[in-house]
């Protein structure tokens, strides 16, 4: 049946990927489970229940960033789940009535079936109103009349605002104008309904950075690695991978929804040394009580030192790859060796055991490139690539050309705006191909014809460059008085 | 390092074409609790390279799994705890992985293996 979902008003490219991945996690395309009122033909259903999606609509006059939407779910348990385990949904309600005003509301509900109201308003049964609203403040007394004008609807039940059994909510939109960056609403909608589950938002505070032991100057900020691993499917029994573990931000996210962790990266002081004996990556586990990764490594992300043969073990793959802004990657082997400039450097027998071998600095393309490779190897059908991956923004529009690979299909792509000049967005991949040698090099020279087209900034430096270079010295006042006045966007949907 | 991630690591110096596996020079091992999966493990036991995880374990001091295993034998309960104790609570805390062809060894410091190539091996 149709919910109403109502979403935090934040991150508006991640709301309904996270809704679709969790759905897929809980099984909503396995088929068979759909209401029986469900028209389930209009789900988009080419075959394969990884690339599955929802069924959406927009409630009368609202723009697509609103924080209200419609989705059809097959059943409440389902849809309880989601949004329990959900970081951006603020509530799936069951709706009981909505209009442009109360009396058109107070019509609305008194239509809705009886049997779908009375179950919940039975006299043993204890219940909450909450009054809400976007986008305006409705005072306290307000708030009490209007949930007193609510007196036709029968509640038997007792009020208890703490640990009622039925939550039930009035949520409001007025035309606030243009000031919180969504274009104004047309007309005011009223919706009722009642509280079918909620995002635990609790996890955020517990998992905050700044209460985390040890951390490096990028590790990922615990909302995002929740949703990274939403994104994921992380689940127990899964295995979950990041080649460029660091501080094992985003393993945490994976980790405290039950799933194995891998992680590998080619900095030795950050895997192993950490900070001291209570200050490394094993301890940040542990600070959270979570079960430790199953393996760190130091590896090379491009020579990975897996075993030849050895292919479809991870059930997902989730990181956030080295792009040259904050931190660089590096890679085995030394700059001039690379360039073939010198010949290897022989390391003397005597001193092999403490050897610290040098590396190189190692561009985004091929670590792109790599990344891809090495996850439709070691992914196992059905399983997930998410990853972020910078891009360069000009006059508010972005290059939407993302790496493609032929064993993946890309099903979400959610762009957080870093700055004025870049963001990265953050893409989720299935993989629906088998693996081969044949297809590993299709993809080099498909990875090669890409970085061509359009990626002269993904080479060494020059996304650094342009995201810190300074404005054009002669434009640079004007322009900047600009920026902050005149031409700001009016439309900043996607900066909350 | 679990062996789960020994049975997955082979040594990959330019050149070596038989890398795996790996052979183990234990000098600390310890045991590390780890939730009991059983559906972890039947979807792990096709992925594993079963004579090198019966080596591996043997070099470490465990000696409970059998020469040969089948998809059959995850039926038993018994079974399962040995692959769970071999594959997943049994840590080479400090050590070496050596290169089964050239020798080289990839020491193995606090239980992080150190995978990384010198400059004359990539």
């Amino acid at each position: 049946m149709w919910y109403l979902c109502v979403f935090y008003h934040r991150l508006l490219d991640y709301r309904k990927p996270e809704v679709e991945s969790l759905a897929n996690l809980f099984g909503a395309f396995n088929g068979g489970d759909w209401d029986s009122d469900g028209d389930s033909s209009n789900r988009e259903n080419n075959g394969n229940i990884e690339t599955m999606s929802l069924q959406w609509r927009l409630p009368e006059n609202h723009h697509p960033d609103s924080p209200f939407h419609f989705v059809y779910l097959p059943s409440e348990d389902m849809a309880r789940k989601i949004a329990n385990r959900s970081i951006l949904v603020k509530g799936v309600y069951e709706l009981w009535g909505e209009g442009n005003t109360h009396e058109e509301l107070e019509e609305a509900i008194k239509l809705y079936p009886d049997d779908r109201k009375l179950p919940y308003l039975t006299s043993e049964s204890t219940f909450k109103i909450t009054v809400d609203s976007f986008g305006k403040v409705i005072s306290f007394e307000e708030q009490n009349d209007r949930i007193r004008s609510l007196s036709y609807i029968p509640f038997k039940g007792r009020v208890n605002l703490r640990t009622p059994d039925h939550k039930f909510w009035l949520m409001e939109t007025d035309d606030y104008g243009s000031n919180n960056g969504l274009p104004p609403v047309v007309q005011k909608r009223i919706f009722f309904g009642r509280e079918v589950g909620s995002a635990d938002r609790k996890l955020l505070p517990t998992y905050q950075l700044k209460s985390r032991t040890y951390l490096g100057p990028t590790a990922m900020d615990a909302e995002m690695a929740f949703l990274m691993a939403n994104q994921a499917l992380a689940a127990p029994g899964k295995l979950v991978y990041d080649p460029f573990v660091g501080t094992g931000s985003i393993l945490i996210a994976a980790a405290h929804f039950g799933a194995m962790t891998m992680g590998a990266d080619i900095d030795i002081r950050v895997v192993r040394d950490g900070r001291g004996p209570n200050c490394n990556v094993w301890s940040n586990f542990k600070q959270y009580g979570l079960p430790m990764p199953l393996a760190l490594l130091r590896a090379d992300n491009n020579l990975p030192p897996w075993r030849p043969g050895l292919k479809e073990v991870f059930d997902a793959v989730i990181c956030d790859p080295p792009y040259g802004v904050r931190a660089g990657g590096r890679k085995s082997g030394g700059r001039k060796l690379l360039k073939g400039v010198v010949g290897p450097y022989t390391v003397p027998d005597d001193k092999r055991t403490d050897h610290i071998p040098s590396t190189a600095a190692y561009s985004l393309v091929e670590c792109v490139h790599d990344l891809l490779d090495l996850a439709a190897r070691m992914l196992v059908m059905g399983g997930r690539l998410v990853f972020f991956y910078p891009v360069l923004r000009e006059d508010d529009t972005i290059d939407t050309h993302f790496p493609e690979h032929p064993c993946f299909e890309l099903i979400a792509s959610c762009e957080q705006i870093l700055s004025l000049r870049y963001s990265r967005v953050l893409l989720t991949m299935v993989k629906i191909g088998p693996y081969t040698e044949e297809i590993a090099e299709s993809a080099r020279i498909k990875h090669l014809e890409f970085k061509e087209n359009h990626l002269k900034w993904l080479e060494d430096g020059n996304l650094r460059t342009a995201v810190f270079s300074p404005a054009d010295p002669q434009l640079g006042g004007a322009a900047d008085a600009k920026l902050g006045k005149d031409s700001k966007p009016k439309y900043r949907g996607k900066y909350v | 390092m679990r062996l789960l991630t020994h049975n997955m690591l082979s040594s990959n110096i330019k050149g070596v074409t038989n890398g795996f596996p790996l052979l183990i020079e234990a000098e600390k091992v310890v045991e590390k609790p780890v939730d009991f999966n059983p559906d972890f493990l039947r979807n792990i036991f096709p992925k594993i390279d079963w004579k090198a995880l019966v080596a591996a374990a043997r070099a470490v001091g465990y000696g409970e799994l059998p020469d040969t295993a089948d998809a059959a034998m995850l039926e038993s309960d018994d079974f399962l705890r040995h692959l769970h104790h071999a594959l997943l609570q049994l840590h080479l805390e400090e050590g070496a992985l050596v290169c089964p062809e050239t020798g080289r060894r990839f020491p193995v410091n606090k239980g992080i293996p150190n995978m990384l190539l010198h400059e004359d091996e990539v």
